[in-house]
């Protein structure tokens, strides 16, 4: 009894077609390669899924075993499957990246709430910042609405006066006035006579 | 990290393509570096060697086997580093060594029962069993290197089994050479000396397959 050949299944296609072009790919074939690597990127997306399970962690295995791929093409051998050698490379590269996260996880803290500061000591007291910080929100909050807007966008948030002046849909004279006023109610408030501040931010300006 | 930059990186890579050679099989690599350090050993051993003293040991049967398992163990660790540097060959080449290298050891160790220490006078026979440790750690580091050159052609994925199995397979050459200049049965302090200088050999290549940078 003759019985028909099972037709390749998909796999074996797929196998097939990826071995075509890895041999192409050897030759020097830069279609052939670029078309391989498409083809494979999701097998190894998938795969790479083992070991990481957040997107973009895998997108960076992906990368990886691209870039493995590439340096180390010449040690697949035309005369065996192609798809066990790169399983083989994606497996490494997984584990590599999560041995990498796991000695990264141990000697580091991520904190997001973490600020840059200054290298010097006094840069890094923190207590002093906050007592800074405690020391000034009452004083703004104590001044008229408009004062303490305009005091914020040029003296504590930097901006230029033309700048403030279009945020706030004051004029510029406006804007300078409201200022002047704020830096004399915070004066009183602090009980100083001193005008460095509002000398060098008007004549700036 | 995203898909497109994927995208990218295939781009990239696929305008920097340049032809490669496939490296031949395993096996043949293996054996055309074993057939050279032979035909080195042939002309050295040609040179320096007594075959008679070599022949005479040898007719005894435990010898012969002992000789036979140091050679099988050089060849089978040599072979199994060339299949570890590839990513796609069983990671069960590394114990391929161990069978080979428990019968080098188990009949060293009859040798030693029959020989005993071996101390003879006083340092005598200590000062034969150094330079035999010298002369395994001598040998071995430079073939070591030289083998270690010949695979990273492969670029290993684990530098680190590689490393090892390698520096077993070349002190075990280097311990198989040794026979042909070895004028007296193995005794203990011998054992231990060739074992400490195969020690030796494969720390020091353990070191550098673990801090080397990745090949690839």
């Amino acid at each position: 009894m003759v019985t028909a050949s099972a037709s390749p299944t998909d796999a074996q296609l797929q196998e097939t077609e990826w071995a075509r072009l890895m041999r192409a790919t050897q030759g020097g074939d830069r279609a052939a390669y670029e078309r391989l690597l498409r083809s494979v990127t999701p097998f190894i997306r998938s795969l790479s899924r083992r070991y990481c399970h957040n997107p973009q962690l895998t997108e960076d295995v992906v990368q990886d075993v691209l870039l493995t791929v590439h340096r180390i093409r010449h040690t697949w051998d035309p005369r065996r499957p192609f798809s066990p050698w790169l399983a083989a490379i994606t497996a490494r590269r997984g584990i590599d990246r999560i041995r990498r996260d796991s000695r990264i996880a141990r000697h580091e803290v991520n904190d997001d709430l973490a600020l840059e500061t200054f290298a010097s000591p006094a840069a890094n007291n923190d207590s002093g910042a906050l007592r800074a910080v405690e020391a000034v929100e009452p004083l703004l909050a104590a001044l008229p609405e408009r004062q303490r807007l305009a005091l914020e966008a040029v003296k504590i948030r930097g901006l230029s006066l033309a700048q403030a002046a279009s945020e706030s849909g004051q004029t510029v004279a406006a804007l300078k006035v409201s200022v002047h006023r704020a830096v004399k109610a915070l004066r009183r408030l602090v009980g100083t006579d001193e005008r460095p501040m509002e000398s060098r931010t008007l004549d700036d300006e | 990290m995203s898909e497109r930059s994927t995208e990218q990186l295939i781009a990239t890579l696929g305008a920097g393509l340049a032809p490669v050679r496939p490296l031949p099989p395993p096996v043949v690599r293996a054996l055309l570096w074993l057939g050279a350090v032979a035909l080195v050993a042939a002309i050295a051993i040609a040179r320096y060697a007594n075959l008679n003293v070599f022949a005479s040991r040898n007719a005894e049967p435990r010898m012969a086997l002992e000789c036979a398992a140091t050679l099988l163990t050089a060849v089978t660790a040599v072979v199994a580093a060339f299949h570890l540097s590839l990513p796609d060959r069983t990671s069960l080449w590394r114990y391929a060594p161990l069978p080979p290298l428990a019968l080098w050891i188990v009949t060293s160790g009859f040798g030693c029962l029959h020989t005993g220490l071996g101390l003879g006078p006083p340092g005598a026979r200590f000062g034969e069993s150094s330079r035999c440790f010298l002369f395994i750690v001598l040998v071995s580091l430079p073939l070591t290197a030289v083998l270690f050159g010949v695979l990273r052609r492969a670029r290993p994925l684990e530098p680190l089994p590689v490393a090892l199995t390698a520096a077993l397979g070349v002190a075990a050459t280097a311990a198989f050479v040794l026979q042909f200049f070895h004028p007296f049965d193995i005794t203990v302090i011998d054992l231990g000396l060739h074992l400490a200088a195969i020690g030796v050999v494969v720390g020091l290549a353990g070191l550098a397959g673990a801090s080397g940078p990745r090949l690839a």
